[in-house]
């Protein structure tokens, strides 16, 4: 079972648009603290994010959609450095594996960082 | 008025893929007139200098698509490219990259062509009965396909693609272009076969839109036109701009 890949490329394109707006939106979580930018960036500050849940809700988007987005990327230039059914298929799975890693992974860190 | 004569230096990349193992180039002296073409200079070189040189050639009109080689790094036709144009006292010539290398500048055309019929390129109708009746277009149903209609199949936006330099099952701005050709053209009725077709992992969408193919082209087509035009048709934009079927008309 495979999607089409026009399917795939809507998934891509809309992950990639959703990406800019979710950064956007975290970067200007950034600008909005009151003692100012570089404040935002000490441990402290980081990890009060956490806690918020609306902004826990605007990291966890940014990594789905950067994983899916980025492994998709990943998955179309490696189908253009080579073409054959063993490389494509490997290609297909590694991306999915690697993406699903990456979820878990970050998911995890977001989770316990606001249990902190 | 300047010089109408003018001396040119003509390189020519010879190799034959049977017996070399590296290209070279040979040199030849040639004098062109305001009018004479890379082709004319090519063909002079055959019949007087060096009978060997392989080169494809045919109509000397821009209309068969044979004789595009590789001029000064730029895919062209050489019956279209006057040397006077190119602005140099050296020419280069080179076959087709992105197309295996028959001899010297004769490149093979069957994978070109295979990726072109893998489309489809003819109207799929069943309504089309064969009993003089024709399908009647209005001039706006005529307009979504006219440019793409111009295609002479000579292979020079094929070479100057990026993604097919690297990936083989890709069809090319050629065969993509013509696919939407058919598919926009209101006579056809296999939309969902030709999507298919398209709808692949090596299709449509590994378009980079590098924009080359439509630069190159001898005869004005944009096939990197057509490819957006198809992604966005499998996007879901643009289906309304295909009308209903055309009708048949009965001329008896």
């Amino acid at each position: 079972m495979h999607m089409r890949e026009s399917s795939i490329m809507k998934v891509h394109y809309y992950t990639g648009l959703a990406a800019i707006v979710l950064v956007a939106i975290h970067v200007l979580f950034r600008l909005t603290v009151p003692e100012g930018y570089y404040a935002s960036l000490e441990y402290e500050n980081v990890l009060a994010n956490y806690k918020n849940i609306s902004y826990v809700v605007v990291l966890e988007l940014i990594l789905i959609t950067v994983a899916i987005h980025g492994f998709n990327g990943l998955r179309v230039i490696l189908l253009e450095l080579r073409q054959g059914n063993i490389w494509e298929s490997a290609v297909r799975w590694l991306c999915i594996a690697g993406a699903l890693a990456v979820l878990a992974y970050g998911t995890r860190t977001i989770i316990l960082a606001s249990m902190m | 008025m300047g010089d109408i004569m003018k001396k040119v230096k003509v390189r020519i990349q010879r190799f034959n893929p049977s017996k070399d193992r590296y290209a070279t180039y040979d040199e030849y002296d040639v004098t062109a007139e305001r009018w004479t073409t890379v082709l004319d200079a090519l063909l002079y070189i055959k019949a007087h200098i060096d009978h060997s040189i392989a080169l494809r050639y045919s109509c000397r009109m821009a209309s068969c698509g044979s004789c595009g080689m590789l001029i000064n790094g730029v895919p062209r036709l050489a019956c279209y490219t006057k040397v006077y144009e190119l602005n140099t006292d050296v020419i280069t010539c080179k076959p087709l990259p992105n197309f295996p290398i028959i001899r010297d500048l004769a490149t093979d055309f069957k994978e070109f062509f295979a990726k072109h019929k893998s489309m489809k390129p003819y109207i799929i109708n069943e309504k089309a009965d064969g009993n003089a009746r024709e399908f009647i277009q209005k001039p706006e149903d005529v307009e979504m396909y006219l440019q793409f209609s111009y295609c002479i199949k000579c292979g020079l936006c094929y070479s100057a693609c990026p993604t097919v330099g690297t990936d083989k099952r890709f069809p090319g701005p050629q065969a993509l272009a013509q696919m939407y050709r058919y598919l926009i053209d209101n006579r056809d009725d296999a939309t969902k076969e030709r999507l298919r077709i398209v709808d692949d992992r090596h299709g449509v969408w590994r378009c980079h839109f590098a924009g080359s193919c439509s630069t190159v082209c001898p005869k004005g087509v944009d096939p990197a036109l057509g490819i957006q035009l198809l992604r966005a048709y499998l996007l879901g934009y643009g289906k309304e701009k295909r009308k209903k079927g055309a009708m048949l008309y009965s001329r008896t």
